[in-house]
């Protein structure tokens, strides 16, 4: 079952992956195992494909480093969920085809370790008896995640989305 | 209705009147790859199997680890030239320095220009006009293949700067007090636009882009400052690039330059900005004056005015990088240079040097680092527990020579 891996307020890009992991740093094939090394040792080791992450406020502030989600992308994160994010990071995010959710609630009703399963296409939340509706981001956005990410957008019809 | 400037920029590039809340798809005039992300930027276009389009528009500078650190780094920064020179694209090597600094140097951010940058303080750009924007690879990769990119157009903080600095207060001080004013998150999704009034328009293009550089640290996606000043001598600057008198902000927030002191943003927060008294005393073993947000020549003198006849303490380690081969050349020129070394500093090649921990200069568990750079996030220049002070040139150059955290002025008392 999914598990829950929950962050604090104002997790910046350094938190995420340190500056001297970057992939031209360490290498292409590595650089992600790097991921929260400072903030969370182990996490690597530790996150499985399908997990899922929780910030709170201004999540992803910092570097524009796109390296930092895609060290997640790596570990297999598909979708995260914050009470708010910084602007780089969220369009790094969408155009990686990670799916950023805002909800205050949600995020506080979670807590690290809790297991889960997510809905990604209903953006539904199920932890145990419970569930929990998140908003779906934007239909612009929605649209080139469609496709797994902007780039897969752009490739297949040569224009952005809404164009 | 009354435009803001970001939303003045953005319908003259969409050629239709565009306001805060609106996608729009625009041209852009200048895309700025740095060598750190310069590996995914070529694996994107390849995955696109996209060249740039407009090659004289997209620009890559080797600053972030320059000279090579090691051998990773130095196999990325032979790709970049080898894919440089077969795409017909600029290349800024070693040594020629940080990257919005070196722009700004080559006239490859103007008024009215729309720059996407691979690096967040591309916002640094709004300090001659231009709306500058950083993004991450694939944004950027889009941008050169495509030559536009997608923009909400934001809603706008107006920030209002009067009256002129008192002596020994900076424009790094000013900067900080803005981020503190507006908060790690104040500004996120918007474009902060800033006006300079009653004595304020005297601030030079440097100093502007000290305040255009860390408007990214409120959280901004640009950094306008109305063209004004020197900005108007150094560039023409179009007619319709000023804001609306009626235009909407989504807050405003004024700041009197004059009754500005010298500020420190303490660890691990940008925005935990305080008066450097705050925290004088505080024992310092490094100290770094550089980066794209203070490494220029006026930011060097302002050091050497202080080190001058002095040296930094025993137990200092004092590291100048300047932010361009111009400015290293012009402070070789005018003695600059020689002040700083005599007062025991040491020099690296201009560059992004130490701000983001990669080489030169990183920190050991539990130093304290002085440095006029942009983040004091934990573990940025190396250990988690390391702790970086954000301050002025003045200030960083008085806290080496104290060998703890001070100002010019305490120094006078102190050696008089």
């Amino acid at each position: 079952m999914p598990k829950v891996f929950k962050f604090g307020d104002h997790i910046n890009t350094d938190d995420i992956l340190p500056g001297k992991y970057a992939p031209f740093m360490v290498g292409e094939d590595r650089f992600h195992l790097y991921a929260f090394a400072h903030l969370r040792p182990g996490f690597a080791e530790e996150v499985r494909p399908g997990d899922l992450l929780v910030f709170g406020r201004n999540a992803g502030l910092g570097s524009s480093r796109e390296y930092a989600p895609e060290a997640l992308k790596r570990l297999g994160i598909r979708a995260v969920i914050a009470k708010s994010y910084a602007r780089i990071f969220f369009r790094n995010l969408v155009n990686l085809g990670i799916v950023p959710f805002e909800s205050e609630e949600v995020v506080d009703a979670l807590e690290d370790g809790d297991e889960v399963e997510l809905d990604l296409e209903r953006g539904v939340l199920l932890r145990g008896g419970e569930a929990f509706k998140l908003r779906p981001p934007p239909p612009f956005l929605l649209e080139a995640l469609k496709e797994g990410s902007l780039l897969d957008y752009y490739k297949r019809h040569g224009r952005f989305p809404g164009e | 209705m009354g435009q803001t400037l970001a939303e003045k920029i953005l319908s003259h590039k969409a050629g239709r009147p565009v306001e805060a809340g609106e996608l729009v798809v625009v041209e852009v005039d200048q895309v700025m790859v740095v060598d750190s992300i310069a590996g995914s930027f070529f694996k994107r276009l390849e995955y696109l199997n996209a060249t740039p389009r407009y090659p004289e528009r997209v620009s890559i500078v080797i600053d972030h680890v320059a000279p090579a650190a090691n051998l990773e780094v130095a196999k990325a920064q032979k790709e970049i030239r080898e894919w440089g020179r077969r795409h017909g694209i600029r290349v800024f090597d070693v040594g020629r320095g940080v990257c919005h600094q070196v722009l700004v140097e080559e006239g490859l951010a103007q008024p009215g220009w729309v720059v996407v940058g691979s690096d967040s303080h591309s916002t640094t750009y709004g300090a001659v006009g231009a709306f500058g924007t950083g993004m991450g690879a694939t944004d950027i990769a889009l941008a050169a293949a495509s030559g536009r990119t997608w923009f909400r157009v934001p809603e706008s903080v107006k920030v209002v700067f009067r009256g002129r600095l008192p002596k020994g207060v900076t424009a790094k001080d000013a900067a900080l007090e803005m981020v503190r004013l507006l908060t790690a998150e104040g500004a996120t999704y918007m474009a902060v636009e800033i006006h300079l009034l009653e004595g304020a328009e005297a601030l030079t293009r440097g100093e502007r882009m000290t305040l255009a550089n860390l408007t990214v640290e409120a959280g901004a996606k640009a950094g306008l400052v109305v063209p004004s000043g020197e900005i108007l001598e150094l560039y023409r600057v179009p007619e319709w690039l000023y804001p609306d008198p009626e235009a909407r902000y989504a807050k405003e927030v004024e700041i009197d330059l004059s009754a500005l002191t010298p500020r420190v943003s303490v660890p691990f927060h940008v925005d935990n900005v305080h008066e450097v008294a705050r925290v004088k005393g505080k024992r310092v073993d490094q100290v770094f004056i550089g980066t794209c947000t203070n490494g220029r020549i006026e930011d060097l003198r302002a050091a050497a005015e202080v080190l001058r006849g002095r040296r930094v303490a025993p137990w200092v380690r004092l590291l100048i990088v300047p932010a361009s081969s111009q400015v290293l050349e012009e402070a070789a020129k005018d003695g600059t240079l020689l002040t700083l070394l005599e007062a025991g500093a040491t020099l690296g090649t201009p560059g992004c040097g130490p701000c983001m921990g990669r080489h030169m200069g990183v920190l050991a568990p539990g130093e304290v680092c002085v440095s006029t750079s942009n983040r004091n996030f934990r573990g940025r220049m190396g250990a988690p527990d390391a702790e970086i002070y954000l301050a002025s040139p003045r200030v960083a150059a008085a806290s080496a020579v104290a060998g703890y955290l001070t100002t010019p002025e305490e120094l006078e008392e102190v050696y008089a």
